[in-house]
């Protein structure tokens, strides 16, 4: 369990762990960041997505060791106060139901938005796979599309 | 914002403890952790627990069903607040504890399901607010020296327009709380509602976009550990041995422990309890279910399906219309059993002591949560508090106790606070699923095509036999049958009739309960019927529902705003369903395209739905939006299939869920109706798969009697 040291929401972290431990549960568990979820284990849902080094990333499945010197941004770390557009995006459009896979279909989104402005409907359909089992899907389109109006 | 709900809440304490500093419509809010201790007060509005105003003007309401998604944080204050005169920007929600007076009256528990949260409060709640205002009006009065009746409630405040005074809830509380409690004061008329009606935004979605709203998952309590269960992958079977010492090599495991779901391995995270629990090297005794197959359930039940069931429904003389009839028309349909999977695994955090017992819980039956923690932490309900966290998803999934129950064991013997997680595998393989069933139906025709006799048979496992065996009587689970002794249509002969048949896999409330599959097999039939009279199936169903106005208002609408009767546009069909469930109909045309391969894309889904007066617009939309999701997922792809006593699927990979690029476009309308109201959590599920399917046919003739539908080829 030798040290490993990343950056997460801006702020330089160490943590002792098991070097095999998803980045999800060092998240949660060992850094109190539970704003990113534990859905499938097996990336298949998205519900722990964050972004890493910028990019959208599943983190059920990824160990802690190979995110060494590396930027983690997490749900948490996306603005403050909610200030960041697919946030006032999602409000507006009251996307939400349960809320639980919210923070990666955000993650994702933001992601999206920053590498494609104005994506199309099959640019949407490629990059949130994430499931939503409250089926919020058409609301979440909205919201892409309406951060994408304001861009 | 439950974060922020507490503290206004030990604030509220706080003020409260000086007399008069904050009032308290109903019982006063009872300390942790000594909750439930206070009696409700035995008045025939008595549960008006829900309201706190603040000095600060802040207005807390209790809300005392479970969010999981439907809204309720968001609508049952909207009740509260329309009577109230509240500024909505100033309402704060809290999740109101186990207490007598949170008693679902629907349901005579504490719970939320059976879409019944907004119809139970729709007086009292209101009541409750109306209450506070006229207190809130005659303080204000008092304080002016003037007549009450020159004064008004408006936006928070209460304004004298005569001398063009104000004063806020909060200036008035002191006062308001000295005065006695009004009694039956009137509501006012919904010409006058402000809010109800309207789409206000909903009072959840700020800490759900930025990752503060707290989930069971999410509890972290000091001193506490997390545990993984190992649990027999056979129903009823039970752990014969395991090697705890192999648990305990892995670091961060601290305690393996026998409970009565199998063994928890406790540990300082979910990985290193996780990494204990696969690595127990297990053996099992599997007892008697260990032979079943999902080929062993089809053959039970469909060979029951030739035996007479008990009688739920008998209307003239359904065999001499039988034998009469100039067509007859013989199905059956089979449907398989399917899990919840709700996004956020099952998870419970629990806290037994000698003195009392705390649970923290994504849970719909509180009170059945502070039973349990009464029995197994060996106190009185009143030391066991329950702490309702944010549920990521419900669906009937988390009105059992079987996760509670591990916590609330493990915290026992290792003497700590514990949260039990369970895996995605866990959660697939471990549920009470939707019932499996096969239905054996009949009819007959006149030479006209008119339906003159309708049976249906129902064999299928009851949920009610495990869960509240008191409501099965003489074999019958009333609501088992429900939406098939409802069958609507004006048919003079008709039979329906039940068996319960146990298969050995556990079952559970599953949304939209038995209309999930009632509703596939009335709504397929009756298709089926249309086809052989030679009629169109939206023109049958309307004609034979002429005496059924609501059932007839929504597949009116939904027909009319799907365009029927005139061409779908090139390679697609339409097919169309009507059902009531909880009081509400729903009506839905699927529009569907088949690929060469054989998969079936749904493009758009036409929902009117009739759910009587409407609170909140946005969030009925949003509730058939994800009815249609859920039950459109299942239709397409759900299947739970057993072998050698086991669940076969276990995660995301081979229990298919629908995603954005599946998503077809839902329209939603709402009927305007002050006829009785219905819920709108569920009833937006059954109608899906009959719709999907009757499209199927009318693209392809293949009848869909079993689903999945899977690939049509």
């Amino acid at each position: 369990m030798s040290p490993i040291t990343f950056v997460v929401n801006g702020k330089s972290r160490t943590v002792s762990v098991a070097p095999d431990t998803p980045l999800l549960w060092v998240l949660r568990d060992t850094l109190g960041l539970t704003g990113t979820k534990f859905g499938c284990g097996i990336a298949q849902c998205g519900a722990c997505t964050v972004h890493l080094d910028g990019v959208a990333t599943r983190t059920c499945v990824l160990p802690v060791s190979a995110v060494a010197g590396k930027r983690v941004t997490t749900i948490e770390g996306l603005s403050t106060n909610r200030s960041h557009a697919v946030q006032k995006a999602w409000i507006e459009e009251d996307v939400p139901q349960c809320g639980y896979c919210q923070s990666g279909q955000i993650m994702a989104a933001a992601a999206l938005l920053a590498k494609n402005p104005h994506p199309s409907d099959q640019d949407i359909d490629a990059a949130m796979t994430n499931i939503c089992r409250c089926g919020t899907y058409q609301r979440i389109r909205a919201a892409i599309h309406r951060v994408a109006q304001g861009a | 914002m439950r974060a922020n709900a507490e503290v206004t809440r030990r604030e509220f304490l706080q003020a409260a403890s000086v007399a008069g500093a904050g009032l308290v419509i109903g019982f006063h809010l009872p300390s942790r952790p000594r909750i439930g201790a206070a009696p409700p007060p035995s008045e025939p509005f008595a549960p008006n627990a829900w309201l706190r105003i603040n000095p600060d003007d802040r207005v807390l309401i209790l809300v005392d069903r479970s969010e999981m998604g439907q809204g309720v944080a968001t609508a049952l204050p909207m009740l509260v607040a329309e009577e109230l005169e509240a500024d909505w920007s100033k309402i704060v929600i809290e999740f109101a504890p186990a207490d007598k007076a949170y008693i679902n009256p629907l349901f005579g528990m504490q719970g939320t399901g059976g879409s019944t949260s907004v119809r139970a409060a729709w007086a009292p709640l209101r009541k409750a607010g109306a209450a506070a205002r006229e207190m809130l009006t005659s303080a204000a009065a008092q304080t002016w020296g003037v007549d009450k009746s020159e004064c008004r409630a408006e936006q928070g405040a209460v304004v004298h327009p005569a001398s063009n005074r104000r004063l806020t809830y909060g200036q008035l509380v002191a006062k308001a709380a000295t005065l006695p409690v009004p009694q039956d004061v009137p509501l006012k008329d919904p010409k006058d509602w402000k809010l109800l009606g309207t789409s206000a935004t909903r009072l959840d979605t700020p800490p759900k976009v930025d990752g503060t709203a707290e989930f069971g998952i999410d509890v972290k309590v000091p001193g506490m550990l997390v545990a993984v269960v190992a649990r027999c992958p056979v129903f009823g079977g039970k752990a014969a041995g395991f090697d705890a010492a192999k648990a305990k090599a892995v670091p961060g495991v601290s305690h393996v422990v026998p409970i009565s779901s199998g063994v928890a391995v406790v540990a300082n995270g979910y990985w290193p309890a996780k990494k204990g629990r696969d690595s127990l090297g297990i053996t099992w005794d599997e007892g008697p279910n260990a032979a079943v197959t999902s080929a062993s359930v089809s053959q039970l039940l469909t060979e029951r399906a030739g035996q007479a069931g008990v009688v739920a429904r008998h209307d003239g003389d359904p065999d001499a219309g039988r034998a009469a009839a100039a067509t007859k028309l013989d199905a059956d349909y089979e449907l398989p059993f399917l899990a919840h999977a709700t996004m956020e695994p099952m998870n419970c955090t629990a806290h037994v002591r000698a003195d009392g017992v705390d649970i923290w819980a994504p849970t719909q039956f509180q009170t059945g949560v502070q039973g349990l923690g009464a029995k197994i932490g060996g106190v009185a309900p009143e030391k066991v508090t329950v702490h309702t966290t944010y549920l990521g998803g419900g669906f009937g999934r988390r009105f059992e106790l079987d996760f509670i129950q591990e916590a609330l064991e493990t915290s026992k013997a290792v003497g700590a606070p514990v949260k039990v997680v369970w895996s995605r595998e866990d959660d697939v393989q471990h549920d009470q699923y939707r019932p499996a069933c096969v239905h054996r139906l009949q009819a007959g025709l006149d030479p006209s095509g008119q339906p003159v006799v309708w049976t249906h048979r129902i064999v299928a496992p009851s949920i009610m036999a495990r869960v509240f065996p008191q409501y099965v009587k003489n074999g019958l689970d009333g609501e088992a049958v429900e939406g098939g002794v409802g069958m609507p249509y004006a048919i003079p002969n008709v039979h329906v009739d039940y068996l319960l048949t146990d298969t050995g896999v556990p079952v559970g409330f599953w949304r939209s309960v038995n209309n999930s599959f009632n509703a596939f097999v009335v709504e397929g039939f009756i298709d089926e019927l249309a086809h052989a009279a030679r009629k169109d199936p939206y023109e049958y169903r309307r004609d034979l529902l002429a005496k059924a106005p609501r059932h007839l208002g929504v597949l009116n609408l939904a027909a009319s705003k799907a365009g029927w009767g005139s061409p779908p546009p090139a390679g697609r069909s339409r097919g169309i369903a009507v059902w009531k469930a909880f009081e509400s109909y729903v009506a839905e045309v699927a529009e569907i395209s088949i690929a060469k391969d054989g998969a079936v894309r749904v493009h758009r889904v036409v929902c009117a739905v009739d759910c009587g007066p409407v609170v909140n617009p946005a969030i009925v939309e949003a509730q058939m939006q994800g009815g249609i999701v859920y039950g459109l997922t299942a239709a397409l792809w759900g299947e739970i299939t057993i072998d050698k006593g086991r669940v076969k699927q276990s995660n995301f990979h081979d229990y298919r869920m629908l995603r954005m690029a599946d998503m077809p476009e839902v329209e939603v309308h709402i009927v305007p109706s002050t006829d009785t109201q219905g819920g709108v959590g569920e009833p937006g599920t059954p109608p899906i798969a009959p719709a999907v399917c009757n499209a199927i046919f009318a693209a392809t003739g293949k009848r869909i009697r079993k689903l999945p539908i899977g690939r049509v080829v």
